[in-house]
C-alpha cells in the first residue's frame, strides 16, 4: 500500500498555502457556521458564498474547481434527509399514496432539502481545501495555538504519525488473510459469518497487541530523550500583516452574505 | 472502497447551528473532564499509549468481513477503547480519531463535530466501559466476553439514536423515518461490531490477560458502571418506544416549543413571552446589533493588528 | 558541562544485575568499559541481553550494579543528565520518530531538556547536519525511507550532544545503498559509541574492539581480529565470520 492514500495536502506555493494555519482553521469554522446561520431559501447568500469559496480555489492556485471535482462526499448522507421533501409543511405541490402513508411534496420541502444539501456541500468543500493547503502538522500547530489542551493535540499528532505505520499493518494483516483463503475447486469459500467474524477479530486483536506494545518502545524512546510526562512543542508560526488582512477580509465577506441572507 | 462513510459521521449542514452547538458544548465540557483526569493521573505512559491507540483504531476500522449481501462489517471502537484504556482515556482516544476523520477526511464535518463526539466517543465510552462494568466484575472470562459483546452492540445503537434524534430535532428528518431507519441499519452494524469487540478481547485475553486484569483495577470505578447502565437502560427503554410511536415523541417535542428552538438561529432561541415589553421582532433586533457590534469590532482590531505586524 | 579527562572513561559498568518481573535472569554480572571516542561492537545472538544493556545505559531499566556515565554515577537525582548523555537509537526508526516532522523530532531532546528556542534550533540544524540530512527539515517522518529514518534517528540523539552514543541494530532493514551510507556516517562521527548487531561484516569494517554477550553474561571482550579469529567462540554462540 502506498502512504500518500492519506495524504491530502497538496503541495504547492499559493497565498493560500501560506497563510498562517490559525486563519485557515478559523476561516473555514466561520465559514461552515455561517452556512449554518442562512436562512433556507436565501439562495443569493448561498450563491455569493460558492463565489468566496470559488474565489478560495482560485487563491489556492490549485484550479478554481479544485473542490468542486471532491465535492460529492457527504451526499450519501442526503439520503437521510431526502423524506423533508414531503414532510415539511406547506402548500402541497402534488402527492402519493405509498406504504399506506400520504405523502405530500411541497415547495418548503424542497426549499428545505436545497439548503440542507447546499450548506452541506458548500461546508466540505471549504475543509477539503483546508487539508490540500495545509499540511497536517500546521494544522496541529493552529489546534495547539487555538487552545486546545496539549494532551489532544498530542494524541492527535500521534495518531497522523502512526496512523501509516498502522494502516500498513493492518494491511499486511488483510493481504495474509487473503493469501491463506483460497478454497478448493467447488467448495464454497470463507466458511460461516461466525468464523469470519473471528478472523477479523483477531486481527484487531493481533493489531491491538502490537500496537501496544510499540507503544511502550515509543514511551522509552521519548524517556531517553527526556520526557517525563510534559510535552514542550516549538510553535513556528507567527501572525504576518497579510494573516491579519485575510482574516478580517473574511469576516466582512461572511457578514455581508448574512445580511444579504435576511434581506 | 477503503474508507467508507458510515451513517453515524454527520456532515456539516445536516444539523442546525443550535443543536451543533449544544452538542458541542456537551462534548467539550466531558472532553476538557477527561483531559483534567488524564493530566492528573500522572501516568507519562499514558500519552503515546493513548497516541497510538488512537492510530490503532483507525487502522482497525479497515479491518472489515464480509457480512451478507454486499455489506460488510467493520469495528468502531469506542467500547474496545474503553474496555481496554478505560472510560477516560478511551474518551480522548476517540475524539482523536474522530477530529482527525473529520478534519483530515471530510468523514463528519467540523460543525457537526461536537455531536459526532458525543455520538461515537463519548456514549460508546460510557456505555461501552459502563455495561461492561456493571455486569463482569469478578465474573468468568465467558461473562466478561459477552458482557463487552452487549455493551458494544448497545453503544452502537445508542450512538445511532443520538444520531438520529439530532437528525430529527434538527429538521432534516422526521422522527418516523428517521429513527427505524437508522436503527434498522446499526442493528447490523452494532452486531459487527459486536462480533469483532468480543473476538479481538477474546484474543488479547488468551495472549496478554495481564493487560485485562490491569485496566480493571484501572480508575473509572463504579460510577461509571450506574453512569453507563443508566444510559443503557435509557436507550434500551426509550428506543422502543421512539420507534413505534414516534409521532407521540414529535408531538411531546413540538408542544413544548422544544422543536422550534432546536431549528431556530441562536439569537432567535430567547422566547419572546421571556421579556414581554420587547417582543420577538426587538429582541431579535438587538441581538444582531449586538452580533454586528462584535462583528465590526473584531474586523477593526484585525485590520489595526495587520497594519502593525511585519508583512 | 562536566569536566572530562582526556583518559577517563565515558562509560563504565560494574556488576550489573537484572531480572525482569517474571523472574528470568537478563543481565548476570556485565562489567565493561568505553574509553572516548571508542567505537565498540555488541555481538551475541537473539535473547542474549545486548538491547536490555543498552537500556540501562540511561536508566530506562535499572538493576543492581553500577552504570558510570561521563564521570557521573547514575542515580535518580542525575537521570536528566545521565540521559543527555547518552544518545539511544532504538533498532525501529518508526518508533524513535514519534514526532509528524523531522524538525520537531530533532528537536524534541533540546526541548525537553528546556533549552531556549535559539539554541534548540541551532542543535537541530548541527544535529541533521551531522548526518548530511539538513535539506529534510521540514518533511514528514512517514515519508521518509528506512535509510532516511535511520539517520534522521540518529541525529534525534545527537542533538543531545551525548558524550556516547548507543545503537541498537543499526544496519538491520538497510539495502546495501543505505547501509554504506550508514557506515560511513557512523565512522566519521568522532563520538564514543556502543553498537549492537548482528552485521558481522559491519563489525569487521567499522570496529575495533568486540564485546560477545551470551544468556546475560560477557563471553569475551577483545580487539575484532582475535574475535574474528576465534573461531570456537564464534561457533559457540552463534556467531558467523563475516
Amino acid at each position: 500500500m502506498h502512504v500518500n492514500l492519506f495524504d491530502r495536502y497538496q503541495e504547492t506555493q499559493s497565498f493560500l498555502h501560506r497563510l498562517d494555519p490559525r486563519v485557515k482553521v478559523l476561516a473555514t469554522i466561520f465559514y461552515v457556521v455561517s452556512n449554518a446561520l442562512l436562512p433556507d431559501g436565501a439562495w443569493f447568500a448561498f450563491f455569493a458564498a460558492w463565489i468566496f469559496l470559488l474565489a478560495c480555489n482560485a487563491l489556492s492556485k490549485l484550479g478554481w474547481n479544485y473542490t468542486l471535482k471532491r465535492s460529492l462526499i457527504a451526499l450519501p448522507f442526503a439520503l437521510i434527509a431526502i423524506t423533508v421533501l414531503f414532510t415539511t409543511k406547506g402548500t402541497p405541490l402534488f402527492s402519493f399514496e405509498l406504504f399506506s402513508v400520504h405523502w405530500a411534496l411541497s415547495l418548503a420541502g424542497i426549499t428545505r432539502f436545497a439548503a440542507i444539501l447546499i450548506r452541506s456541500w458548500l461546508s466540505v468543500q471549504m475543509a477539503l481545501l483546508l487539508v490540500a493547503a495545509t499540511t497536517f502538522p500546521d494544522l496541529i500547530h493552529a489546534l495547539e495555538h487555538l487552545r486546545i489542551p496539549k494532551v489532544l493535540t498530542a494524541i492527535i499528532a500521534f495518531l497522523y504519525r502512526y496512523l501509516f505505520v498502522l494502516t500498513d499493518e493492518s494491511f499486511r494483516l488483510l493481504r495474509a488473510r487473503e493469501a491463506r483463503s483460497v478454497a478448493a475447486e467447488g467448495m464454497k469459500r470463507g466458511g460461516s459469518l461466525l468464523w469470519r467474524a473471528k478472523n477479523a477479530g483477531n486481527m484487531v486483536g493481533q493489531l491491538f497487541l502490537r500496537s501496544y506494545e510499540r507503544s511502550d518502545r515509543i514511551y522509552q524512546a521519548m524517556t531517553a530523550r527526556g520526557y517525563s510526562g510534559r510535552l514542550y512543542t516549538l510553535n513556528p508560526h507567527e501572525m504576518k500583516s497579510a494573516d491579519y488582512f485575510a482574516a478580517a477580509l473574511t469576516l466582512t465577506f461572511l457578514s455581508f452574505i448574512q445580511i444579504l441572507g435576511r434581506i | 472502497m477503503l474508507y467508507s462513510p458510515t451513517p453515524l459521521h454527520i456532515p456539516d449542514g445536516f444539523l442546525s447551528l443550535v443543536v451543533s452547538l449544544i452538542c458541542w458544548i456537551i462534548s467539550a465540557l466531558i472532553v476538557a473532564a477527561a483531559v483534567s483526569r488524564v493530566n492528573r493521573s500522572l501516568d507519562e505512559r499514558k500519552i503515546p499509549l493513548m497516541g497510538v491507540m488512537a492510530a490503532f483504531i483507525f487502522a482497525a476500522q479497515m479491518i472489515n468481513f464480509p457480512v451478507a449481501g454486499g455489506t460488510s462489517g467493520h469495528l468502531l471502537g469506542g467500547a474496545l477503547a474503553a474496555i481496554m484504556l478505560g472510560p477516560w482515556a478511551g474518551i480522548l482516544t476517540m475524539t482523536a480519531v474522530i477530529a482527525v476523520q473529520g478534519l483530515l477526511f471530510q468523514d463528519g464535518g467540523l460543525l457537526t463535530m461536537g455531536a459526532n463526539i458525543l455520538n461515537m466517543g463519548l456514549i460508546t465510552a460510557a456505555i461501552g466501559y459502563g455495561f461492561y462494568r456493571l455486569v463482569s466484575g469478578r465474573s468468568s472470562k465467558t461473562v466478561k466476553l459477552s458482557a463487552a459483546g452487549i455493551a458494544a452492540w448497545l453503544s452502537v445503537m445508542a450512538a445511532a439514536f443520538l444520531a438520529s434524534l439530532q437528525l430529527w430535532l434538527s429538521g432534516t428528518s422526521p422522527l418516523r423515518v428517521v429513527i427505524p431507519a437508522m436503527l434498522g441499519v446499526h442493528a447490523l452494524i452494532g452486531l459487527g461490531e459486536a462480533l469483532i469487540t468480543v473476538f479481538a478481547l477474546g484474543f488479547i485475553f488468551q495472549t496478554r490477560p495481564d493487560l485485562l486484569d490491569e485496566t480493571q483495577a484501572d480508575k473509572g470505578g463504579k460510577t461509571w458502571a450506574y453512569v453507563g447502565g443508566a444510559i443503557a437502560l435509557f436507550v434500551v427503554l426509550l428506543s422502543p418506544f421512539a420507534s413505534a410511536d414516534p409521532d407521540g415523541l414529535e408531538r411531546v417535542a413540538e408542544d413544548s416549543g422544544f422543536l422550534h428552538a432546536a431549528q431556530s438561529a441562536p439569537y432567535q432561541i430567547i422566547p419572546d413571552y421571556a421579556v414581554p415589553f420587547l417582543g420577538q421582532t426587538a429582541l431579535s433586533t438587538i441581538a444582531a446589533g449586538a452580533a454586528g457590534v462584535v462583528v465590526v469590532a473584531a474586523i477593526v482590531v484585525l485590520v489595526a493588528r495587520g497594519l502593525k505586524a511585519k508583512p | 558541562m562536566a569536566e572530562t579527562k582526556s583518559t577517563a572513561d565515558v562509560l563504565t559498568v560494574r556488576d550489573l544485575c537484572f531480572s525482569y518481573p517474571d523472574g528470568r535472569a537478563a543481565l548476570q554480572g556485565i562489567s565493561l568499559a568505553l574509553r572516548e571516542g571508542e567505537k565498540v561492537a555488541l555481538v551475541g545472538p537473539n535473547g542474549a541481553g545486548k538491547s536490555t544493556l543498552m537500556l540501562h545505559l540511561n536508566g530506562i531499566l535499572s538493576g543492581q550494579g553500577e552504570v558510570i556515565v561521563a564521570g557521573r554515577r547514575l542515580a535518580k537525582e542525575n537521570l536528566p543528565f545521565v540521559r543527555a548523555s547518552v544518545g539511544l537509537v532504538f533498532q525501529n526508526p518508526d518508533d524513535q520518530l514519534f514526532s509528524p516532522t523531522v524538525f520537531e523530532d530533532v528537536a524534541f531532546a533540546p526541548l525537553h531538556m528546556g533549552l531556549p528556542e535559539a539554541e534548540v534550533r541551532a542543535r537541530v540544524d548541527a544535529a541533521l547536519d551531522a548526518v548530511q540530512m539538513s535539506a529534510y527539515r521540514e518533511r514528514l517522518s512517514h515519508h521518509l525511507s528506512v535509510g532516511e529514518k535511520k539517520r534522521i534517528a540518529i541525529a534525534t540523539a545527537l542533538s543531545m550532544r551525548p558524550s556516547l552514543l548507543a545503537l541498537d541494530e543499526p544496519s538491520a532493514g538497510l539495502d546495501p545503498r543505505g547501509r554504506r551510507t550508514l557506515i560511513r556516517l557512523l565512522s566519521d562521527l568522532p563520538l564514543a559509541m556502543l553498537v549492537s548487531t548482528h552485521d558481522m561484516a559491519l563489525v569487521k569494517e567499522l570496529f575495533p574492539r568486540v564485546i560477545v554477550m551470551d544468556e546475560g553474561r560477557i563471553v569475551a571482550d577483545d580487539t575484532t581480529e582475535k574475535i574474528l579469529a576465534d573461531e570456537e567462540l564464534l561457533a559457540a554462540h552463534g556467531l558467523e565470520k563475516p
